[in-house]
């Protein structure tokens, strides 16, 4: 073969792939759609003809891109759509449970759902969830109450007394493994707890809260920890050079420095507890009363009446679950909103 | 920590030190307080459990009635409908959460990856009665055609089709409970992949495509490689997160106690944590004993899970900042 021959032949190489049209994806996804909705047309139910449909795009792009582009091509379209796919499946539920729930639950609020209880004093009087979520809000604030000062004040230690020491790190470890414990074994130690010290019979909202705080401070502590360390050395050291105390330090420039993120932390830690229903099932009972006071029997709180009605299954107790499960929902999503302004608000003041 | 200033004498200035090491050593000493709370804290759950669940191993056997005759055979069973539920939701929740996190980290925009995220993070806050409310009323019963279908078509299958014997009427099984669950794992597991996939070095990325990579072929040659121990915690967290998650089987699946492959039936071992929530009504103190007793189970299982699983992050943490 002589020089000229072999110079010839690699001229000829291409060195740009051919490659589908930019809109591939959208004039496949066309027909896709086209095919799912003709499917529909033909009698089948929703969900096979959006299966299908589906099915089709994922099928004829990577096929078409086979044929133009070649496999590397091909396997790349299938995994993008596939990804894509993934996601779509996941918003599904997601939007079905919302729908469901405010569908469902919003009918069922009027004034005397939100200001009665279940327990009737006349016969005729309408039936409300108003001790459930008192008994929420209480049992709550009780754990705020215990997981709060626990949490921030072991962050601290964490950040700024044991850096690097093996208790500190021991306790990270550790609060990482704590906030996998699973909520009824949270119950079922509040329920040990208590019953070996009060007695078997034991119910109370105090035990709802403290097992809620076992669940809670690891999370307090993980938030406050992360905004902690985001606070530049350079203050605290400014302010040990103007001869303030260490604790001083701490507690007027390195907290109010990160009190946006430790209050979003706070926040977000409560919105998670709120809606625990295992533990409560277990230490906290459940009552038809009002019951205010948290040291003494035994207190309904949202989920946990949800529960309730989950079981009964009868037409108004399924209402009534739907209803409370609105209003579990607006608590929940309220109070991540209000964790994101929160940390607007307070966030360190720049420049 | 404190010098004297300028304007103190020295006596005073050796009061004002005096006094700061005073306040210095209360604070700290209750910050090292609140952290040595938390780890007696997780002591007491174990020695409490294990208190009060000790002598829920040996009782006689009627308390464990009317299913088995030891503690042993009280808990295989829960067990096992421990293990199936969360393996079920492992297969669903794993591949569409590892997707998720490859949307928000390397396929999707920012200006949609961002309010993805948030969607994501909304499945996290839901609570999980809400989730096993809509599980028994609204998806077991939509989940009942397909029910059917997978005993129609997967049934004759010789070893597959053991999973899909007689299907539940009422769509109750554990295979809903599973999908149930999954729908709930998957943000946990979403956060922590998506987390390790956007810290691949940027450098990576642009080698692998500057060598010709597809987007795919770079995710798969830099960003999976390298995330690789991230990911198996992930799946380990969420793995932690099903066995002990109550409400959705709970209130989910119709319970059995016969051991059988059939992830379809109309009823199922169910699981540790909703055995709790189903018996401690009955108030017996034996009964209570050994609900403990399976508790203390559940929380040794979760605890190794969870514990491997941030061993492996720690380890790979300490690799990257090396």
């Amino acid at each position: 073969m002589s020089t000229l021959e072999e110079v010839q032949t690699r001229v000829h190489v291409p060195l740009v792939q051919p490659r589908l049209p930019r809109q591939a994806g959208v004039i496949v996804g066309v027909i896709a759609a086209a095919f799912g909705g003709l499917l529909l047309v033909l009698g089948m139910g929703v969900v096979g003809s959006v299966l299908l449909g589906v099915l089709a795009f994922l099928v004829v792009l990577p096929s078409w891109s086979l044929m133009v582009e070649g496999r590397r091509g091909a396997t790349d379209r299938l995994m993008t759509g596939l990804i894509w796919t993934s996601f779509a499946i996941a918003v599904v539920p997601l939007v079905s449970l919302i729908w469901r729930v405010v569908s469902k639950g919003v009918g069922r609020i009027d004034g005397t759902f939100l200001s009665y209880s279940f327990f009737k004093t006349q016969i005729d009087q309408p039936v409300g969830v108003y001790h459930a979520i008192i008994g929420t809000l209480l049992i709550t604030l009780g754990a705020a109450i215990i997981s709060v000062p626990v949490g921030v004040m072991a962050a601290v230690y964490l950040v700024e007394y044991g850096k690097g020491n093996k208790l500190a790190k021991a306790i990270t470890f550790l609060v990482d493994v704590m906030t996998g414990i699973p909520s009824i074994v949270a119950g079922l130690f509040a329920f040990a707890l208590f019953t070996l010290i009060f007695g078997p019979a034991y119910v109370s909202g105090l035990g709802g809260s403290v097992a809620l705080s076992l669940l809670m401070v690891p999370i307090v502590v993980r938030a406050t920890e992360e905004m902690l360390m985001l606070v530049p050395d350079d203050l605290r050291e400014a302010s040990y050079a103007l001869g303030t105390p260490k604790w001083k330090t701490i507690v007027r420039i390195v907290l109010p420095t990160a009190i946006g993120g430790i209050l979003t932390g706070i926040t977000l830690a409560i919105s998670r507890v709120i809606g625990e229903t295992a533990p409560l099932l277990l230490i906290a009972g459940a009552t038809d009363r009002t019951n205010m006071n948290l040291f003494d029997g035994a207190m309904t709180t949202l989920p946990v009446l949800i529960y309730g009605q989950n079981l009964r299954g009868d037409a108004p107790a399924e209402a009534i679950a739907w209803g409370a499960a609105f209003i579990l929902i607006v608590i929940v999503m309220v109070l991540n909103l209000a964790a994101r302004i929160v940390g607007k608000i307070f966030a360190p003041k720049k420049g | 920590m404190t010098a004297p200033t300028a304007e103190v004498e020295d006596a005073s200035a050796n009061w004002a030190t005096a006094r700061a090491g005073v306040g210095d050593r209360i604070f700290a000493g209750a910050a090292r307080a609140a952290g040595l709370m938390i780890l007696a804290a997780l002591a007491g759950v174990f020695i409490f459990l294990a208190i009060k669940g000790a002598s829920g191993f040996t009782k006689p056997a009627e308390v464990y009635g009317p299913h088995a005759e030891s503690f042993v055979g009280y808990v295989v069973p829960l067990l096992v409908g421990t293990f199936t539920a969360s393996i079920i939701a492992l297969i669903i929740a794993v591949p569409l959460a590892f997707g998720i996190a490859l949307v928000i980290s390397h396929y999707a925009p920012k200006w949609v990856a961002v309010p993805v995220a948030y969607v994501i993070d909304l499945l996290a806050a839901v609570p999980s009665v809400v989730y096993g409310l809509w599980g028994a009323f609204f998806l077991a019963k939509k989940l009942v055609p397909m029910h059917v279908w997978l005993h129609e078509n997967l049934g004759p299958i010789p070893v597959i089709g053991n999973l899909f014997g007689e299907p539940n009427p009422a769509g109750r099984s554990i295979l809903t409970a599973g999908i149930v669950l999954a729908i709930m794992i998957l943000p946990i597991i979403t956060a922590i992949s998506r987390e390790v996939f956007s810290r691949t070095p940027r450098l990576h990325e642009e080698a692998a495509l500057a060598l010709g990579a597809t987007r795919w072929e770079m995710v798969r040659m830099t960003v999976f490689p390298y995330s690789r121990s991230g990911m198996v915690s992930a799946v380990m967290l969420g793995l932690g997160r099903a066995l002990g998650e109550t409400m959705a089987v709970t209130m989910v699946l119709s319970v059995g106690f016969d051991l059988s492959w059939n992830i379809i039936a109309t009823s199922s071992p169910t699981s540790i944590a909703a055995n709790i929530a189903l018996k401690y009504k009955e108030r017996s103190a034996d009964l209570l004993n050994v609900l403990v007793a399976t508790g203390l189970v559940l929380f040794l299982m979760t605890f190794l899970v969870n514990f491997i699983a941030r061993w492996i992050v720690g380890r790979s943490e300490r690799r990257m900042a090396r």
